[in-house]
Protein backbone atom coordinates (compact mmCIF):
# COMPACT_ATOMS: atom_id res chain seq x y z
CA UNK A 1 0.00 0.00 0.00
CA UNK A 2 1.16 3.38 -1.07
CA UNK A 3 0.94 6.53 1.56
CA UNK A 4 1.12 9.76 0.10
CA UNK A 5 4.24 11.58 1.01
CA UNK A 6 5.83 15.09 1.04
CA UNK A 7 9.45 16.19 0.79
CA UNK A 8 12.53 16.71 -1.28
CA UNK A 9 12.72 20.24 -0.84
CA UNK A 10 16.21 20.42 0.62
CA UNK A 11 17.05 18.00 -2.11
CA UNK A 12 15.65 19.65 -5.18
CA UNK A 13 17.38 23.33 -3.74
CA UNK A 14 20.88 21.64 -3.13
CA UNK A 15 20.27 20.14 -6.78
CA UNK A 16 19.47 23.57 -8.36
CA UNK A 17 22.71 25.27 -6.34
CA UNK A 18 24.69 22.26 -8.02
CA UNK A 19 23.02 23.53 -11.60
CA UNK A 20 24.12 26.88 -11.02
CA UNK A 21 27.55 25.84 -10.22
CA UNK A 22 27.86 23.62 -12.74
CA UNK A 23 26.34 25.91 -15.33
CA UNK A 24 29.04 28.42 -14.71
CA UNK A 25 31.53 25.91 -15.18
CA UNK A 26 35.42 26.15 -13.67
CA UNK A 27 36.12 29.69 -12.49
CA UNK A 28 38.85 29.88 -13.61
CA UNK A 29 37.58 30.58 -17.20
CA UNK A 30 36.14 33.90 -17.67
CA UNK A 31 32.16 33.77 -17.56
CA UNK A 32 30.42 34.70 -20.69
CA UNK A 33 28.04 37.09 -21.19
CA UNK A 34 24.80 37.76 -22.73
CA UNK A 35 26.04 39.87 -25.27
CA UNK A 36 28.79 37.54 -26.39
CA UNK A 37 26.03 35.02 -26.74
CA UNK A 38 23.93 37.32 -29.11
CA UNK A 39 27.10 38.64 -30.98
CA UNK A 40 28.87 35.27 -31.46
CA UNK A 41 26.29 32.50 -31.38
CA UNK A 42 24.20 34.36 -33.49
CA UNK A 43 22.70 31.58 -35.25
CA UNK A 44 21.32 29.95 -32.00
CA UNK A 45 19.98 32.85 -30.68
CA UNK A 46 17.85 33.03 -34.21
CA UNK A 47 16.72 29.59 -33.37
CA UNK A 48 15.30 30.41 -30.25
CA UNK A 49 14.05 33.80 -31.29
CA UNK A 50 12.33 31.64 -34.00
CA UNK A 51 10.93 28.59 -31.94
CA UNK A 52 10.45 30.94 -29.29
CA UNK A 53 8.21 32.80 -31.29
CA UNK A 54 9.48 35.56 -29.46
CA UNK A 55 11.79 37.94 -31.07
CA UNK A 56 14.10 39.22 -28.57
CA UNK A 57 18.33 38.42 -29.41
CA UNK A 58 18.92 40.19 -26.42
CA UNK A 59 16.02 37.69 -24.35
CA UNK A 60 17.30 34.46 -26.07
CA UNK A 61 20.93 35.05 -25.51
CA UNK A 62 19.96 35.31 -21.92
CA UNK A 63 17.84 32.22 -22.20
CA UNK A 64 20.80 30.04 -23.98
CA UNK A 65 23.13 30.82 -21.07
CA UNK A 66 20.58 30.14 -18.64
CA UNK A 67 19.64 26.80 -20.26
CA UNK A 68 23.18 25.73 -20.85
CA UNK A 69 23.07 25.49 -24.32
CA UNK A 70 20.43 23.61 -24.69
CA UNK A 71 18.09 25.31 -27.30
CA UNK A 72 14.76 23.68 -26.00
CA UNK A 73 15.39 24.22 -22.83
CA UNK A 74 16.01 27.99 -23.89
CA UNK A 75 12.93 27.83 -26.35
CA UNK A 76 11.07 26.77 -23.02
CA UNK A 77 11.73 29.70 -21.24
CA UNK A 78 11.16 32.01 -24.16
CA UNK A 79 7.93 30.55 -24.37
CA UNK A 80 7.04 30.89 -20.31
CA UNK A 81 8.54 34.37 -20.66
CA UNK A 82 5.93 35.36 -23.72
CA UNK A 83 3.10 34.50 -21.91
CA UNK A 84 3.98 36.92 -19.08
CA UNK A 85 3.90 40.17 -21.96
CA UNK A 86 0.59 42.24 -22.51
CA UNK A 87 -0.21 42.19 -26.65
CA UNK A 88 -0.28 45.80 -27.38
CA UNK A 89 -1.89 44.65 -31.28
CA UNK A 90 -0.41 42.98 -34.55
CA UNK A 91 1.89 44.59 -37.13
CA UNK A 92 1.03 45.29 -40.57
CA UNK A 93 2.20 42.34 -42.53
CA UNK A 94 5.85 42.85 -43.16
CA UNK A 95 6.75 43.15 -46.98
CA UNK A 96 9.41 41.04 -47.75
CA UNK A 97 9.56 42.59 -51.24
CA UNK A 98 10.93 45.77 -49.07
CA UNK A 99 13.77 43.57 -47.53
CA UNK A 100 17.26 44.66 -46.96
CA UNK A 101 18.70 41.77 -48.51
CA UNK A 102 22.12 40.37 -47.22
CA UNK A 103 21.88 36.97 -48.59
CA UNK A 104 19.72 36.28 -52.19
CA UNK A 105 19.66 33.52 -54.35
CA UNK A 106 17.74 31.75 -56.41
CA UNK A 107 18.57 27.98 -57.51
CA UNK A 108 15.81 28.35 -60.68
CA UNK A 109 17.57 31.20 -62.62
CA UNK A 110 21.21 32.08 -62.99
CA UNK A 111 20.41 35.77 -64.31
CA UNK A 112 18.00 37.75 -62.29
CA UNK A 113 17.51 41.01 -61.32
CA UNK A 114 19.63 41.91 -58.50
CA UNK A 115 21.73 39.08 -58.88
CA UNK A 116 22.67 35.76 -56.83
CA UNK A 117 23.88 37.57 -53.50
CA UNK A 118 25.35 34.85 -51.52
CA UNK A 119 25.84 37.14 -48.27
CA UNK A 120 27.48 35.45 -44.67
CA UNK A 121 27.26 31.94 -45.71
CA UNK A 122 28.37 28.38 -44.88
CA UNK A 123 27.62 27.46 -48.36
CA UNK A 124 31.14 26.73 -50.26
CA UNK A 125 33.09 25.92 -47.11
CA UNK A 126 35.01 22.99 -46.77
CA UNK A 127 33.61 22.06 -43.41
CA UNK A 128 37.51 21.70 -42.15
CA UNK A 129 37.74 22.69 -38.12
CA UNK A 130 39.28 26.31 -38.45
CA UNK A 131 41.52 26.09 -35.07
CA UNK A 132 42.87 29.23 -36.32
CA UNK A 133 39.12 29.97 -34.30
CA UNK A 134 41.04 28.04 -31.02
CA UNK A 135 43.58 30.23 -30.87
CA UNK A 136 42.20 33.84 -30.65
CA UNK A 137 42.59 35.28 -34.63
CA UNK A 138 41.65 38.75 -35.82
CA UNK A 139 39.01 38.50 -38.56
CA UNK A 140 39.85 39.56 -42.01
CA UNK A 141 37.50 42.44 -42.99
CA UNK A 142 34.76 41.80 -44.96
CA UNK A 143 34.90 43.20 -48.96
CA UNK A 144 32.72 45.89 -50.22
CA UNK A 145 31.08 47.14 -53.41
CA UNK A 146 29.19 49.68 -54.57
CA UNK A 147 25.78 48.75 -53.82
CA UNK A 148 22.51 49.19 -56.40
CA UNK A 149 20.23 50.75 -54.92
CA UNK A 150 16.45 49.75 -54.78
CA UNK A 151 14.57 47.31 -53.64
CA UNK A 152 15.10 43.53 -54.90
CA UNK A 153 12.20 41.93 -56.68
CA UNK A 154 10.75 38.53 -55.55
CA UNK A 155 11.77 35.37 -58.08
CA UNK A 156 8.15 34.21 -58.50
CA UNK A 157 7.19 37.75 -59.91
CA UNK A 158 8.43 36.65 -63.49
CA UNK A 159 6.89 33.61 -63.17
CA UNK A 160 3.85 35.31 -62.68
CA UNK A 161 4.05 37.33 -65.51
CA UNK A 162 4.11 34.88 -68.06
CA UNK A 163 0.70 32.87 -65.63
CA UNK A 164 3.44 30.11 -65.27
CA UNK A 165 2.93 29.68 -61.39
CA UNK A 166 -0.23 29.67 -59.63
CA UNK A 167 -0.93 33.61 -57.94
CA UNK A 168 -1.03 34.11 -54.35
CA UNK A 169 -3.97 36.64 -54.53
CA UNK A 170 -3.23 39.40 -51.70
CA UNK A 171 -6.21 39.51 -49.31
CA UNK A 172 -6.75 41.45 -45.30
CA UNK A 173 -8.82 38.56 -43.65
CA UNK A 174 -7.58 38.24 -40.21
CA UNK A 175 -5.51 35.49 -39.45
CA UNK A 176 -6.31 32.22 -36.84
CA UNK A 177 -4.02 32.63 -33.98
CA UNK A 178 -2.74 29.47 -31.88
CA UNK A 179 -1.49 31.25 -29.45
CA UNK A 180 -4.92 32.02 -28.46
CA UNK A 181 -7.09 29.68 -29.53
CA UNK A 182 -5.89 25.88 -29.51
CA UNK A 183 -4.84 24.33 -32.97
CA UNK A 184 -7.80 22.26 -34.04
CA UNK A 185 -8.50 20.76 -37.29
CA UNK A 186 -8.71 20.96 -40.30
CA UNK A 187 -6.20 23.55 -40.13
CA UNK A 188 -6.14 26.52 -42.57
CA UNK A 189 -3.10 27.62 -44.29
CA UNK A 190 -2.48 30.69 -42.19
CA UNK A 191 -2.96 28.14 -39.04
CA UNK A 192 -0.50 25.85 -40.47
CA UNK A 193 1.99 28.50 -41.45
CA UNK A 194 1.95 29.82 -37.87
CA UNK A 195 2.64 26.43 -36.48
CA UNK A 196 5.23 25.63 -38.63
CA UNK A 197 7.53 28.55 -38.46
CA UNK A 198 8.02 28.16 -34.93
CA UNK A 199 8.09 24.20 -35.24
CA UNK A 200 11.45 22.64 -33.89
CA UNK A 201 13.81 22.81 -36.63
CA UNK A 202 14.65 19.21 -36.58
CA UNK A 203 11.50 17.50 -36.76
CA UNK A 204 10.44 20.04 -39.66
CA UNK A 205 13.80 19.11 -41.53
CA UNK A 206 12.95 15.37 -41.30
CA UNK A 207 9.34 15.67 -42.52
CA UNK A 208 10.66 18.04 -45.24
CA UNK A 209 13.77 15.75 -46.20
CA UNK A 210 10.59 12.33 -46.21
CA UNK A 211 9.29 14.46 -49.24
CA UNK A 212 12.30 14.82 -51.27
CA UNK A 213 12.76 10.60 -50.63
CA UNK A 214 9.43 10.07 -51.94
CA UNK A 215 6.96 10.69 -49.40
CA UNK A 216 4.45 12.88 -50.55
CA UNK A 217 7.18 13.85 -53.26
CA UNK A 218 6.74 16.98 -55.12
CA UNK A 219 10.20 17.97 -56.29
CA UNK A 220 10.74 21.06 -54.68
CA UNK A 221 13.21 23.77 -56.61
CA UNK A 222 14.50 26.75 -54.49
CA UNK A 223 12.82 29.06 -56.41
CA UNK A 224 14.47 32.23 -54.30
CA UNK A 225 16.06 32.58 -50.19
CA UNK A 226 16.18 35.78 -49.18
CA UNK A 227 17.68 37.02 -45.72
CA UNK A 228 17.36 40.57 -44.30
CA UNK A 229 15.40 43.05 -42.49
CA UNK A 230 12.06 44.20 -42.99
CA UNK A 231 10.78 47.14 -41.09
CA UNK A 232 7.52 46.11 -39.01
CA UNK A 233 4.79 48.32 -39.38
CA UNK A 234 1.58 48.75 -36.33
CA UNK A 235 -1.25 50.69 -36.18
CA UNK A 236 -1.34 52.95 -33.11
CA UNK A 237 -5.01 53.40 -32.53
CA UNK A 238 -4.04 56.97 -30.04
CA UNK A 239 -2.00 58.29 -32.82
CA UNK A 240 -4.94 57.35 -35.60
CA UNK A 241 -2.04 56.37 -38.06
CA UNK A 242 0.68 53.53 -38.66
CA UNK A 243 4.12 53.60 -37.38
CA UNK A 244 7.42 51.45 -38.06
CA UNK A 245 8.03 50.26 -34.67
CA UNK A 246 11.54 48.12 -35.21
CA UNK A 247 12.95 46.25 -37.28
CA UNK A 248 13.48 42.25 -37.59
CA UNK A 249 15.66 39.90 -39.49
CA UNK A 250 14.03 37.26 -41.45
CA UNK A 251 14.65 34.31 -43.61
CA UNK A 252 12.58 33.92 -46.76
CA UNK A 253 12.24 30.77 -48.81
CA UNK A 254 10.08 29.75 -51.59
CA UNK A 255 9.81 27.28 -53.58
CA UNK A 256 9.10 26.39 -57.26
CA UNK A 257 6.87 23.12 -57.23
CA UNK A 258 5.53 20.41 -59.50
CA UNK A 259 2.94 21.81 -61.70
CA UNK A 260 -0.87 20.76 -61.44
CA UNK A 261 -3.48 21.38 -64.25
CA UNK A 262 -6.60 20.46 -64.89
CA UNK A 263 -9.40 20.69 -67.72
CA UNK A 264 -10.25 24.53 -66.85
CA UNK A 265 -6.53 25.83 -65.91
CA UNK A 266 -3.43 25.30 -67.81
CA UNK A 267 -0.72 23.31 -66.24
CA UNK A 268 1.51 26.12 -63.51
CA UNK A 269 4.18 25.35 -61.36
CA UNK A 270 3.15 25.73 -57.54
CA UNK A 271 4.32 26.96 -54.30
CA UNK A 272 5.42 26.52 -51.30
CA UNK A 273 6.86 29.20 -48.67
CA UNK A 274 8.83 29.62 -45.96
CA UNK A 275 9.59 32.38 -43.74
CA UNK A 276 11.02 32.28 -40.22
CA UNK A 277 12.60 34.83 -37.47
CA UNK A 278 16.35 35.40 -38.24
CA UNK A 279 19.19 33.93 -40.05
CA UNK A 280 17.16 30.43 -40.03
CA UNK A 281 17.98 28.95 -44.12
CA UNK A 282 17.49 25.16 -43.33
CA UNK A 283 14.26 25.55 -41.27
CA UNK A 284 12.89 27.93 -43.51
CA UNK A 285 13.52 25.60 -46.75
CA UNK A 286 12.30 22.91 -44.57
CA UNK A 287 8.90 24.74 -43.50
CA UNK A 288 8.64 25.69 -47.99
CA UNK A 289 8.68 21.91 -48.38
CA UNK A 290 6.18 20.80 -45.85
CA UNK A 291 3.91 23.87 -46.19
CA UNK A 292 3.76 22.50 -49.67
CA UNK A 293 3.03 18.36 -48.76
CA UNK A 294 0.36 19.73 -46.74
CA UNK A 295 -1.16 21.69 -49.44
CA UNK A 296 -2.29 18.20 -51.28
CA UNK A 297 -5.78 19.09 -50.62
CA UNK A 298 -6.25 22.41 -52.05
CA UNK A 299 -4.51 21.86 -55.14
CA UNK A 300 -6.55 18.35 -55.94
CA UNK A 301 -3.65 15.81 -55.53
CA UNK A 302 -3.64 12.66 -54.11
CA UNK A 303 -3.87 11.73 -50.60
CA UNK A 304 -0.44 9.17 -50.24
CA UNK A 305 -0.51 8.47 -46.83
CA UNK A 306 2.95 9.95 -46.96
CA UNK A 307 3.29 11.35 -43.16
CA UNK A 308 4.09 15.20 -44.61
CA UNK A 309 0.94 15.28 -45.97
CA UNK A 310 -0.79 14.29 -42.33
CA UNK A 311 -1.99 17.95 -40.95
CA UNK A 312 -2.73 16.88 -38.04
CA UNK A 313 0.53 14.34 -37.35
CA UNK A 314 2.47 17.35 -38.89
CA UNK A 315 1.38 20.22 -36.69
CA UNK A 316 0.44 18.45 -33.43
CA UNK A 317 3.70 16.66 -33.25
CA UNK A 318 5.71 19.53 -34.62
CA UNK A 319 5.85 21.77 -31.35
CA UNK A 320 9.33 20.90 -29.17
CA UNK A 321 7.63 22.68 -25.83
CA UNK A 322 4.73 20.50 -26.15
CA UNK A 323 6.67 17.21 -27.20
CA UNK A 324 9.35 17.65 -24.70
CA UNK A 325 6.53 18.89 -21.98
CA UNK A 326 4.84 15.56 -22.36
CA UNK A 327 7.69 13.36 -23.27
CA UNK A 328 10.09 14.51 -19.88
CA UNK A 329 7.10 14.41 -17.56
CA UNK A 330 7.21 10.37 -17.49
CA UNK A 331 10.29 11.19 -15.56
CA UNK A 332 8.69 12.58 -12.77
CA UNK A 333 6.97 10.87 -9.90
CA UNK A 334 4.21 8.32 -10.73
CA UNK A 335 4.36 6.59 -7.69
CA UNK A 336 0.68 5.94 -7.23
CA UNK A 337 -0.22 5.02 -11.10
CA UNK A 338 2.78 2.77 -10.54
CA UNK A 339 1.24 1.16 -7.13
CA UNK A 340 -1.94 0.67 -9.59
CA UNK A 341 -0.64 -0.96 -11.88
CA UNK A 342 2.05 -3.36 -9.78
CA UNK A 343 -1.41 -4.28 -7.64
CA UNK A 344 -3.00 -5.73 -10.78
CA UNK A 345 0.26 -7.36 -12.10
CA UNK A 346 0.37 -9.16 -8.57
CA UNK A 347 -3.20 -10.11 -9.24
CA UNK A 348 -3.23 -11.73 -12.15
CA UNK A 349 -0.37 -13.34 -11.32
CA UNK A 350 -1.98 -14.73 -8.72
CA UNK A 351 -5.02 -15.68 -9.87
CA UNK A 352 -2.97 -17.15 -12.74
CA UNK A 353 -0.94 -19.59 -10.58
CA UNK A 354 -4.18 -20.33 -8.92
CA UNK A 355 -5.84 -21.76 -11.74
CA UNK A 356 -2.66 -23.39 -12.70
CA UNK A 357 -3.05 -24.98 -9.43
CA UNK A 358 -6.39 -26.55 -9.93
CA UNK A 359 -6.37 -27.47 -13.20
CA UNK A 360 -3.44 -29.50 -12.29
CA UNK A 361 -5.64 -30.85 -9.39
CA UNK A 362 -8.38 -32.07 -12.17
CA UNK B 1 3.82 52.70 -45.43
CA UNK B 2 0.17 53.28 -45.59
CA UNK B 3 -1.47 56.60 -46.93
CA UNK B 4 -1.81 58.99 -44.37
CA UNK B 5 -2.51 62.66 -44.28
CA UNK B 6 0.47 65.25 -45.41
CA UNK B 7 0.63 66.58 -41.55
CA UNK B 8 0.99 63.33 -40.07
CA UNK B 9 3.94 62.10 -42.54
CA UNK B 10 6.43 63.52 -40.77
CA UNK B 11 5.54 62.16 -37.42
CA UNK B 12 5.66 59.14 -38.64
CA UNK B 13 8.72 59.32 -39.93
CA UNK B 14 10.65 60.87 -36.93
CA UNK B 15 9.08 58.05 -34.15
CA UNK B 16 9.75 55.21 -36.94
CA UNK B 17 13.02 56.50 -36.88
CA UNK B 18 13.48 56.66 -32.96
CA UNK B 19 11.89 53.43 -32.69
CA UNK B 20 15.02 51.70 -34.94
CA UNK B 21 17.63 53.13 -33.00
CA UNK B 22 20.32 51.36 -30.69
CA UNK B 23 20.00 51.24 -27.23
CA UNK B 24 19.92 54.46 -25.30
CA UNK B 25 20.38 56.64 -28.25
CA UNK B 26 17.48 59.12 -28.25
CA UNK B 27 18.51 59.55 -24.79
CA UNK B 28 21.65 60.17 -25.61
CA UNK B 29 21.64 62.40 -28.12
CA UNK B 30 18.32 64.38 -26.54
CA UNK B 31 20.17 65.00 -23.25
CA UNK B 32 23.42 66.91 -25.22
CA UNK B 33 21.31 68.80 -26.66
CA UNK B 34 18.92 70.17 -23.71
CA UNK B 35 17.43 69.87 -20.62
CA UNK B 36 14.08 67.39 -20.55
CA UNK B 37 11.20 69.54 -19.54
CA UNK B 38 8.81 68.57 -16.98
CA UNK B 39 5.97 66.12 -17.97
CA UNK B 40 3.40 63.89 -16.74
CA UNK B 41 2.77 60.25 -17.88
CA UNK B 42 -0.74 59.86 -19.31
CA UNK B 43 0.63 55.86 -19.64
CA UNK B 44 3.77 55.10 -17.83
CA UNK B 45 6.51 53.08 -19.80
CA UNK B 46 4.99 49.19 -20.00
CA UNK B 47 6.67 46.30 -21.54
CA UNK B 48 4.57 43.75 -24.14
CA UNK B 49 4.20 42.63 -27.36
CA UNK B 50 3.26 43.28 -31.13
CA UNK B 51 2.29 40.03 -33.46
CA UNK B 52 3.99 40.32 -36.54
CA UNK B 53 2.60 39.19 -39.43
CA UNK B 54 3.46 38.65 -43.02
CA UNK B 55 1.93 36.83 -46.15
CA UNK B 56 1.63 33.66 -46.96
CA UNK B 57 3.78 33.54 -50.18
CA UNK B 58 4.79 37.11 -49.35
CA UNK B 59 2.10 38.61 -51.25
CA UNK B 60 -1.17 36.60 -50.47
CA UNK B 61 -3.34 36.11 -47.14
CA UNK B 62 -1.94 37.28 -43.73
CA UNK B 63 -0.65 35.07 -41.07
CA UNK B 64 1.14 35.19 -37.17
CA UNK B 65 4.95 34.82 -37.90
CA UNK B 66 5.32 35.63 -34.23
CA UNK B 67 5.87 38.09 -31.77
CA UNK B 68 8.69 40.87 -31.34
CA UNK B 69 8.94 42.40 -27.79
CA UNK B 70 7.99 46.29 -27.44
CA UNK B 71 8.14 49.15 -24.72
CA UNK B 72 5.26 51.94 -25.69
CA UNK B 73 4.45 54.84 -23.08
CA UNK B 74 2.91 58.33 -23.61
CA UNK B 75 3.25 61.59 -21.90
CA UNK B 76 2.36 65.38 -21.83
CA UNK B 77 4.68 68.37 -21.34
CA UNK B 78 3.79 71.05 -19.45
CA UNK B 79 2.78 73.02 -22.02
CA UNK B 80 0.02 70.58 -23.13
CA UNK B 81 1.99 68.60 -26.11
CA UNK B 82 1.42 64.94 -26.05
CA UNK B 83 4.52 62.38 -26.90
CA UNK B 84 3.86 58.88 -27.65
CA UNK B 85 6.32 55.90 -27.90
CA UNK B 86 6.80 52.18 -28.91
CA UNK B 87 10.19 51.01 -29.66
CA UNK B 88 11.02 47.56 -30.35
CA UNK B 89 12.31 45.86 -26.98
CA UNK B 90 12.41 46.38 -23.56
CA UNK B 91 13.63 49.52 -22.34
CA UNK B 92 11.64 52.22 -20.52
CA UNK B 93 14.27 54.61 -20.35
CA UNK B 94 14.35 54.41 -23.88
CA UNK B 95 10.62 54.78 -24.75
CA UNK B 96 10.43 58.45 -22.06
CA UNK B 97 13.28 59.88 -24.40
CA UNK B 98 11.25 58.95 -27.82
CA UNK B 99 8.31 60.34 -26.26
CA UNK B 100 9.41 63.05 -24.54
CA UNK B 101 11.26 64.20 -28.26
CA UNK B 102 7.85 63.13 -30.20
CA UNK B 103 6.67 66.09 -27.67
CA UNK B 104 9.27 68.41 -28.23
CA UNK B 105 9.14 68.17 -31.82
CA UNK B 106 5.26 69.82 -31.65
CA UNK B 107 7.37 73.01 -29.85
CA UNK B 108 9.81 75.12 -31.12
CA UNK B 109 12.72 73.00 -29.99
CA UNK B 110 11.58 71.26 -33.17
CA UNK B 111 14.78 72.83 -35.49
CA UNK B 112 16.95 72.42 -32.86
CA UNK B 113 16.03 68.64 -32.37
CA UNK B 114 15.50 68.01 -36.02
CA UNK B 115 19.01 69.14 -36.36
CA UNK B 116 20.83 67.44 -33.11
CA UNK B 117 18.93 64.12 -32.45
CA UNK B 118 16.63 63.46 -35.93
CA UNK B 119 19.19 64.22 -38.79
CA UNK B 120 22.02 62.31 -36.83
CA UNK B 121 19.71 59.04 -35.87
CA UNK B 122 18.99 59.11 -39.95
CA UNK B 123 22.84 59.82 -40.88
CA UNK B 124 23.93 56.74 -38.17
CA UNK B 125 21.29 54.53 -39.88
CA UNK B 126 22.06 54.92 -43.57
CA UNK B 127 25.49 54.50 -42.65
CA UNK B 128 24.75 50.68 -41.31
CA UNK B 129 22.44 50.13 -43.72
CA UNK B 130 24.90 51.04 -46.67
CA UNK B 131 27.68 49.57 -44.95
CA UNK B 132 25.82 46.07 -44.81
CA UNK B 133 24.36 46.25 -48.11
CA UNK B 134 27.92 47.45 -49.75
CA UNK B 135 28.94 43.70 -48.23
CA UNK B 136 26.45 41.98 -49.73
CA UNK B 137 27.22 43.38 -52.89
CA UNK B 138 30.44 42.33 -52.55
CA UNK B 139 29.54 38.75 -52.22
CA UNK B 140 27.00 39.28 -55.38
CA UNK B 141 28.01 36.29 -58.07
CA UNK B 142 29.49 37.23 -61.49
CA UNK B 143 29.44 34.38 -63.78
CA UNK B 144 31.90 33.82 -66.65
CA UNK B 145 31.11 31.82 -69.76
CA UNK B 146 33.11 29.35 -69.84
CA UNK B 147 32.50 27.22 -73.55
CA UNK B 148 29.55 28.32 -75.50
CA UNK B 149 27.63 25.50 -76.41
CA UNK B 150 26.27 26.92 -80.26
CA UNK B 151 30.18 27.61 -81.52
Amino acid sequence: MYVAVKGGERAIENAHAWLAEERRGVTSVAELSVEQIREQLALAVNRVMAEGSLYDPDLAALAIKQARGDLIEAIFLIRAYRTTLPRFGASLPVDTGKMACDRRISATFKDLPGGQILGPTFDYTHRLLDFKLAADGGVPEAATREAVPGDVPHVTEFLNHEGLIEEAPHDDTTPPDLTREPLEMPAERALRLQALTRADEGFTLGMAYSTQRGYARNHAFVGELRIGSVPVEMDIPELGFSIEIGEVTLTECETVNQFTGSKSEPPQFTRGYGLVFGQTERKAISMALVDRALRWEELGEEDEGAPAQDAEFVLYHADNIQATGFLEHIKLPHYVDFQAELELVRKLRKEAGANSVREAAE
Amino acid sequence: MKDISEDNAPRQRWLGLMAKAPTGRVAGLLDETMTRPAFTWLRAPEVGSTMVRARAGATGSPFNLGEVTVTRCALTLATGEVGHAYIQGRNKADAEAVAVVDALMQTTAATTLRTKVLDVLEAEQTAKKDARAAKAAATKVDFFTMVRGED
